[in-house]
This record gives C-alpha cells, structure tokens and sequence, in this order.
C-alpha cells in the first residue's frame, strides 16, 4: 500500500503508528512525558468530528436554503455554480490567518474557515439536484393546487435527495481532512499528531494520517446511510 | 454533478489524508541557480579548481532563518568551486537528522540546543549555557553516529517568552520568574509543538512553576498577530525575530533567568566521509561565512527575507557581498 510512495524512505511503521494510538509513547522533546495514546485519541478525534459538524451545520444553513431557493426559481445560476466554484479556490489557512486579525485565532475562526469550505459543494449540488428534477411532477403539483414552499418540500427536494446529499458528503469530507490543519490556529485535532512530528516521532504522524482516515470514512458511511433512508422508497425503486 | 461512488469518496479521504501528512514530512530539493565569484579582497573566498570533483547537496529545514544560512553555504561552497545543490525545505529536525544520516544531504544547519535535545536527549537545563561547550558536546555525540559538526555561529536563536512593551510595564515584567502569580490571569500563544516541549511550554510549567489562564497553539506567523491584537497577553518567540529588532518600542522578551531555553548557536552537521570527500575548504569556507553571523546581523538577514519579502537565496548573496567574502 505505500510502496509508491517517494522519497523519503517512510521512517515509520504501521506497527508503531498502531501502538501510538493505544498506548502512550515516550517523545525526545517532552522531558520524559509521553505521548499519544488512546485518552489523547480519543480527545483530539471528539475536537475533530465536533469541529467538523459544528462547521458543516454552519456551511448548511447558508447554502442549502439559498441553492434549494434558487434551484427551485431556476434563476441564479451564476451565483450558485459560479460563486461555488470560485469558493474552493479559497487556501484555508491564508483565510484563517486573515480572518485572525480580525477576530482572532480559536474555534469561531476554524469553523468558520471550514464553513467556507463546505459552502460551495452543498450550494451547487442543492441547486443543480432541484434544477434537475423532472418537469412533469412539478407541473401536476402546481396543477392540484400546492403551494411554492409545498412542490419544493414535497416534490422536487425527494427527488433530488441523491444530489443535494452527495453535496453534503462532499462538504463533510473537505471538512473533516482540512480541520487537520486546525492545531494551526488554536483547535487541537488528530491534526497535532501530523503537525508536531518533533514531539510524536514518524509513528504518531502515521497514527495521525490513518485517524483521520478512518474518521472520514466513518462519516461518509454514516452520510450514505443517511441517504438511502431519506430517499424515498419509489426512486430507490426506479433507480435499480 | 453526478454522485460519485461511495468507494471513490473514500479514495479521496484516504488522499487527502496521505496528502496532508506528507506535505509535512516531504523533502524535496531545490536547486541553487546562484553563482559565486571568484575575486579575491579581505577575507574573500578563493575557488580552488581542485573542488570541482566534489558534488555537495546543502540542506535546511523550511523556516526563513534556515533557508537562509543554506543559501549562505551553499553560495560559499559554490564560490570555493564546490558543485553545490541545495535541498532547503526539510520539514523538521528530524527529517533533516534523517537526511544527513542517510546521505540525502552532505550537511546542514542545525542549532546545538535544539541537536542535544531532540537528538540525543539532553534536558534543557543540561544544555551548556555557553556555546562552544554546548558544541562541544553536541560533537561527542554526533561522533558516535558517525557525524560530525563545525564550531558555532556567534548568534544564538533561541525561544523567548514575548510581550508587548505596555504589558511588560504595566506589570512591571522584566524575567519569567516575573511572571510567578500572575500567569495565571494571563493568557499564552505558541507554536502548536510549543505546547508539549520542555524547551518550551511544558518547561515554563515544570522549572517556573507556572501555570497559564491558557495556551492557545498557533501558526509561527500568526505569533506577533496576536500580541498585537491584543489576543493573547504572552507568546512565544525566537530571539532572532526580525520584528525584535525593527519595533524595539513595541515588543520586548523576557529574560529567562532559569535557562529552560537553552542557546541555540548553529552548527553545520555534516558526515564524516563527506568531510574526506571534500577535503579542507570545506570546514574553512563554512567556518569562515559565519564569523559575521552575529545577532543584529541575522535578525537583519530575517527581516529582509521575511518583512521585507526578499528570496533567501538574494538576502545571502547580499551578506556574502557585504562582508567582502564574495565580490
């Protein structure tokens, strides 16, 4: 598995990196205080998965009601894909070390600066899933008489759930990778392990890698699951 | 805008995350398109055709200060008519430890604190306040892995606890040991590694006895941000921070009357077979280019590279000129 990786030789060993996460190791650097270990894991990988859906909640506030509006008008198609394509183009941490001199370094900077990240793949995705949907459903729903809010709630959002999903599945991984980068600016995450090579060893930093790994991987089955429970059971029907 | 497949979204976490660990430990290589002269004045370099046969890969680690003393080498070992290419991003010590070990790199910069206790383990308040004792012993134990070192710069860099001037004076603070029953209403910003260090935090902690409100990692960038914003009360700096020299009346450092910083002087670590390989210029041209290295001089050198957005490679050709060992 990391045979293709280039030079330099990897220092550490999968062996080490899996002790590192279960039992504290000693560090050159701490004065003879360990490291690692399952109790730090566990907190650095709560501080991740916390930060990471405290900032998609945030990321899905601002653009699903705004990409599902005007999915649903089908105007602004300048500002859903254009701006949201424009969006992943922003380096993370020069918006945090920007938005640090404005209110400062901690976990409203972070949150934010990932929000911004989640922003662009739900707003385009929730746009384009509404966009999409079959005419004929809609025009029969406005025919018997349903409100706006009731053909977009009712009609088009079931229909476009796989969409509008794999958007959020999207956010959630940009997220959760790019909050490594949050020892940065004072949110301690899995992150430190990779960060802080000094004081882990190459074992820690490995350790670091794999966690957030799986971390992502938990949340992207957890997001599939909850996909195939919000879509409903006659697209399921119709997509097989 | 079709969903992609579960198995390929887990491809790409699993990239992201190798990505994001190996941007920290990659070390790539650059190489130095600068050339040296060959006139001769004070104190100037001499080419001596006879190094043309040996090929010499000058490393660093990437922070500004170490990119620099690599171009200041590197340069040098090119006007003394060495074949010099350079690698100057090593992501940390230990990378740059590894490098040299393994033959990567001929050699690089390293402070002889931060060798003696990262490398070989020496509590901070073992480390000799002095810097050709501390040389010294880093020597002994480079020699016994095989590598060896060069005496020390004048400079000495090291971590220093930093306030703002106002701050200092309001609370009359001149040492850490100042700080003694007020830190605790105070607040402290680092670097993310800061914090688990004996040379650092967690020494503040055990030889002070101090504890802070909180310690808040940050990007070495952001350090002096915060300080002026007003978001932390306390940081921790380096001593050879160009900001020190260029806003004297703004930032002042405590003095750290109990040495849990310990001095760190660079020494170049080298192997000994390069050495062989290279014959005498090479210990010469090293030692010769840093005997103008003094503190005033690098925090100059950073600021240029840093403040002032010059490429390290520019700044070190400039000092080679300036101080008439290049024309």
């Amino acid at each position: 598995m990391t045979g293709a990786l280039p030079s330099p030789p990897p220092l550490a060993s999968f062996g080490g990196a899996i002790e590192f996460i279960f039992e504290p190791q000693s560090s050159s650097v701490t004065g003879g205080k360990k490291v690692g270990g399952f109790e730090q894991v566990v907190e650095l990988a709560v501080n991740q998965l916390e930060l990471t859906l405290l900032a998609l909640a945030v990321s899905m506030v601002v653009a699903l009601p705004l990409g599902l509006y005007l999915g649903h008008r089908g105007t602004g198609e300048l500002l859903a894909i254009g701006l949201g394509n424009a969006g992943r183009a922003i380096p993370e941490l020069a918006l945090i070390a920007f938005m640090a001199a404005a209110i400062g370094v901690g976990w409203r900077n972070v949150t934010i600066a990932l929000a911004i990240l989640g922003i662009p793949p739900i707003l385009t995705n929730a746009f384009v899933g509404i966009r999409q949907v079959d005419r004929a459903p809609v025009d029969a729903a406005r025919g018997i008489g349903m409100s706006e809010l009731g053909i977009l709630w009712r009609v088009e959002l079931p229909l476009a759930i796989p969409t509008v999903m794999a958007g959020i599945r999207g956010a959630t991984i940009a997220i959760v990778a790019t909050a490594t980068i949050a020892p940065l600016a004072g949110v301690l995450t899995l992150g430190d392990f990779i960060i802080n090579r000094n004081v882990y060893g190459a074992d820690g930093l490995l350790a670091g890698a794999i966690l957030v790994a799986l971390l992502a991987m938990a949340l992207e089955f957890s997001l599939a699951a909850l996909q195939r429970a919000l879509t409903s059971k006659g697209l399921k029907v119709s997509a097989a | 805008m079709r969903r992609t497949t579960n198995g390929a979204r887990a491809a790409v976490a699993v990239l992201l995350a190798l990505f994001l660990s190996l941007g920290v430990a990659a070390c790539g290589s650059s190489n130095d398109e600068s050339t040296g002269s060959e006139e001769e004045g004070a104190g100037a370099i001499v080419s001596n055709p006879e190094n043309g046969s040996v090929s010499l890969t000058i490393g660093s680690k990437n922070f500004p200060e170490q990119e620099i003393l690599g171009e200041i080498y590197a340069q040098a070992l090119k006007a003394a008519g060495y074949k010099v290419t350079s690698a100057l991003n090593l992501g940390s010590e230990t990378v740059a430890h590894q490098a040299v070990k393994g033959g990567q790199i001929s050699g690089y910069p390293e402070y002889a604190s931060t060798a003696l206790t990262s490398f070989f383990g020496i509590e901070p308040e073992e480390v000799p306040a002095e810097a050709q004792a501390a040389y010294e012993k880093a020597q002994g134990e480079f020699e016994k892995e095989g590598l060896t070192a060069f005496p020390p710069t004048p400079f000495a860099s090291a971590n220093a606890v930093g306030t703002l001037k106002k701050t200092a004076e309001e609370r009359s603070l001149k040492t850490i040991s100042d700080l003694d029953g007020q830190s605790e209403e105070l607040t402290l910003d680092g670097s993310p590694e800061c914090r688990q260090r004996i040379d650092c935090l967690a020494g503040l902690e055990k030889y002070y006895g101090l504890k802070f409100k909180s310690f808040t990692p940050v990007d070495i960038s952001l350090r002096y941000t915060v300080l002026e914003k007003g978001q932390a009360d306390l940081s921790i700096l380096f001593t050879t921070d160009p900001q020190l020299a260029a806003e004297k009346d703004k930032f002042v450092i405590l003095e750290d009357d109990k040495h849990v910083f310990p001095a760190g002087n660079v020494i170049f670590v080298t192997t000994k077979p390069v050495v062989e390989e290279a014959g005498p210029d090479y210990e010469k041209t090293i030692v010769a280019v840093q005997k103008g290295l003094t503190l005033p001089v690098m925090q100059e050198l950073d600021a240029r590279v840093e403040l002032e957005k010059q490429s390290p490679a520019k700044a070190a050709s400039a000092y080679l000129k300036e101080a008439g060992y290049t024309g």
